[in-house]
């Protein structure tokens, strides 16, 4: 499964950030972050609580807005260097959103409509896709997770593992090159996390770009393409799993590591 | 922020898409509210005042009344048919100034106090205060004898004078004629000073009552005017009642209602008595007793049904379009203040503060009669309706902005990701959710607005309270009319309470529904 690394120069990069800051009132998260991620990559980032790392993810769609830094997903280039965040700067952070799908810790699926309707909103009003052309497609992908008879059901109604698949899918209607995810398994036990991270496994396999913020060694190890270790609002050190959790060069990424192995 | 202004610019186009339309809606309705020709109006209040200008008791349909008959004349002599206005007693004088109507004519008694604010034409009727009693209390005959007694009387009127240079007598004022009765029956006042035609209407025919002592003081009606506005307008009644004077006109009318007074001789000249009888004062007093029995009474209730639905017509219309007021400018509210840039935020949480820190009658009356001096006129159903709806979209607002609230951020972040505009996201995702959670509190206020709309009475609209007043104090009956009126708003609010239950429990199952 493990196809490349990121210093195979196979694929082009996808997703490029170069430098990014961001502090929260006097808190500094992000102190310089530059990552590369090339097409079809799985990349994990892990590092200690507070590490900025999420804050690093959210920046990637902006969902949080860097103070500075370049980041460029997908062909979409949003330059910050200071100043206010302006309509068009807006419009560029939509278009950039079009490339690049995001599942959530907590999953943020939609209460008041039913799992296929979860999945069809966004096309429904984001792309104006023909009805039956979006409901095919929604079902073949909700098929593809695993939960096609749960389809008419409410999310609440349903089991964490089987919301955040419900997730993923509601990201891949949207046709996404990159998909994002802030933890997506830390609020599942083990045995239904599985079947998230298969539905991740299967989706590298078919040649997503991915970056998974996540506490999961195993899954990291095993899935990865390229682990980030990200400490202090900077990128420590990020290379192949087997570098990483075999001989990584840092010390603190050893005591990280130490720590959970 | 800055990054919720920029969306806020994009979610405001939106809304400003299908605001007006709501507002042309509200306008045209007031179009219709709105005279657009002038012939010459008078203005009275009809709700009660028998014997000057009220709805006949045998058929509500009609006015009557002395003074009403009066009119008729004055238009028969200035070739011009006068049109009727009716106005809540309060709101005659306002509406003169703000131009709803030329001419009051409704027992203004003509003193200086009034001359400041209001031009008046020459006296139409004279008369004097009269004391009234209860035939089986203590009897009294003069002012003197009611030391340390209360007396009722209607408030800014010369009997109110009267009773103020006598400060030993304990005063109760009212708005309305048969209240004052009503209390004196009931034991509430020992007796009541008031003008002569409402003693002889109200005392002389209440058979627990009676007209005592002999007259007091003096009282000249006189037909008002808005203040330096209308000289031609005066010359011309001044005129026609001087030709009623001489031509025994007005002495006929005043006859037919058996009102002719020594005083009203004294100022003609004319010592003539005439034959005919008092039809007017007959056919009230009859009325007035014939519907003792359980049937006439039943029969009476059942016509009473037209002028209900009448009102509660009005009184639904004014409520839905305040609702639907109250809920667009409530949501828009909300949303600017969460989502705006910051000075137009601030600006609505002011708008809130005021609104609610305000009374809603204060609003409506200010709407009415206070913009006309910024040459803003309103017709009545659209400052009913706006005082209404501008005042609940206040309390709307700050519950929309706590159930938008309640909705976790992550509902947002999830439709934002999903690339939807910070508009669509708020459109699809965060306020259904919102709605789902302010549902039953927005059940509660619009069955307040429903009852709160009785308040666009005080601005000419006759609607179920109105109509209530009207009725009941027409026919001494606020227990018979007071339950059909009550029963009239648990009709009209009963639907509105089924269909928020039915939405509610619609609306309720997608968090708990399993399979």
């Amino acid at each position: 499964m493990q196809t490349g690394s990121a210093f195979s120069v196979k694929e082009p990069v996808v997703l490029h950030a170069q430098n990014v800051h961001k502090q929260f009132g006097e808190t500094i998260i992000l102190n310089g972050v530059s990552l590369e991620v090339h097409k079809g990559d799985l990349v994990s980032v892990i590092g200690p609580s507070g590490c900025g790392k999420s804050t690093f993810l959210r920046c990637l769609n902006f969902l949080e807005i860097p103070d500075r830094g370049r980041i460029t997903a997908a062909g979409v280039t949003i330059d910050r260097q200071g100043g206010p965040w302006r309509r068009a700067d807006e419009h560029m952070a939509h278009r950039l959103r079009t490339h690049v799908g995001m599942v959530f810790q907590s999953f943020n699926l939609f209460p008041h409509l039913t799992v296929l309707d979860n999945v069809l909103l966004a096309p429904r009003i984001v792309k104006r896709q023909t009805d039956t052309v979006k409901r095919d497609q929604a079902m073949a992908l909700l098929e593809k997770v695993g939960l096609g008879r749960v389809a008419g059901r409410y999310p609440l109604s349903l089991s964490g593992g089987q919301q955040q698949r419900a997730a993923i899918a509601r990201a891949l209607a949207m046709n996404p090159d990159i998909m994002l995810y802030d933890e997506p398994t830390s609020a599942l036990d083990p045995l239904v996390a599985e079947e998230v991270l298969n539905v991740m496994r299967q989706l590298d396999a078919e040649g997503m770009t991915q970056i998974v913020v996540t506490h999961d060694m195993r899954f990291a190890r095993v899935a990865s393409d390229t682990i980030v270790y990200m400490d202090g609002g900077h990128i420590i050190e990020a290379g192949p799993p087997d570098v990483m959790c075999v001989r990584p060069t840092d010390e603190r990424t050893r005591r990280f590591l130490g720590a959970l192995l | 922020m800055t990054q919720h202004s920029t969306r806020f610019f994009a979610f405001a186009r939106h809304v400003s898409r299908w605001l007006p339309a709501c507002l042309i809606v509200l306008a045209l309705f007031a179009g219709s509210a709105r005279g657009e020709s002038h012939p010459v109006r008078w203005a009275a209040d009809a709700s009660a005042d028998v014997p000057f200008t009220f709805h006949d008791l045998k058929d509500q349909t009609k006015l009557t009344g002395f003074e009403y008959d009066l009119v008729q004349e004055l238009g028969r002599h200035m070739k011009n048919p006068l049109q009727f206005v009716q106005n809540d007693w309060d709101g005659l004088i306002p509406g003169l100034e703000r131009g709803l109507y030329e001419m009051v004519i409704c027992g203004i008694e003509i003193t200086p106090e009034h001359a400041e604010g209001i031009d008046f034409s020459d006296p139409y009727y004279v008369t004097s205060e009269r004391l009234v009693v209860r035939r089986d209390g203590s009897h009294f005959d003069t002012l003197d004898q009611l030391k340390g007694h209360i007396v009722g009387t209607l408030k800014a009127t010369q009997a109110e004078r009267i009773l103020q240079n006598h400060p030993e007598i304990e005063m109760r004022t009212y708005d309305e004629e048969t209240n004052v009765f009503l209390d004196l029956v009931n034991g509430r006042t020992d007796a009541i000073l008031i003008d002569g035609p409402i003693a002889q209407y109200y005392g002389s025919t209440n058979p627990a009552l009676e007209v005592v002592g002999a007259p007091i003081g003096r009282v000249a009606y006189g037909v008002a005017f808005a203040k330096g506005k209308h000289g031609a307008l005066r010359e011309q009644v001044n005129t026609a009642l001087a030709a009623m004077m001489q031509d025994g006109s007005l002495h006929k009318i005043l006859a037919n209602w058996k009102l002719w007074s020594p005083e009203m001789a004294a100022m003609t000249g004319d010592r003539t008595t005439l034959a005919a009888e008092p039809a007017g004062w007959i056919r009230y007093t009859e009325a007035l007793h014939s519907a003792t029995s359980w049937k006439a009474r039943f029969w009476r209730y059942v016509s009473f049904i037209p002028f209900l639905a009448k009102g509660a017509a009005l009184t639904l219309l004014v409520s839905l379009c305040a609702m639907v007021l109250a809920v667009a400018l409530g949501l828009a509210l909300a949303l600017i203040r969460l989502y705006g840039p910051r000075p137009l935020a601030s600006l609505t949480s002011v708008y809130v503060e005021v609104v609610r820190g305000t009374p809603l009658l204060i609003q409506i009356l200010f709407l009415f009669y206070g913009l006309p001096e910024f040459g803003i006129s309103l017709g009545p159903f659209l400052a009913g309706v706006l005082g209404l709806g501008l005042n609940y979209a206040a309390y709307e607002a700050e519950n929309y902005r706590a159930g938008l609230q309640s909705v976790a951020p992550g509902q947002m972040e999830a439709a934002l990701a999903l690339n939807m505009t910070h508009f669509q996201a708020l459109r699809f995702v965060v306020v259904p959710q919102a709605f789902r959670l302010v549902m039953p509190v927005m059940t509660n206020d619009f069955i307040s607005l429903l009852k709160d709309s009785s308040l666009v009475s005080v601005i000419t609209l006759t609607e179920l309270t109105q109509t209530y007043i009207r009725l009941s104090s027409t026919y001494f009956d606020y227990f018979g009319t007071g339950l059909m009126v009550g029963g009239a708003y648990l009709i009209l609010g009963l639907p509105f309470v089924r269909l928020a239950r039915m939405a509610e429990k619609k609306l309720a199952q997608p968090h708990t529904r399993r399979e």
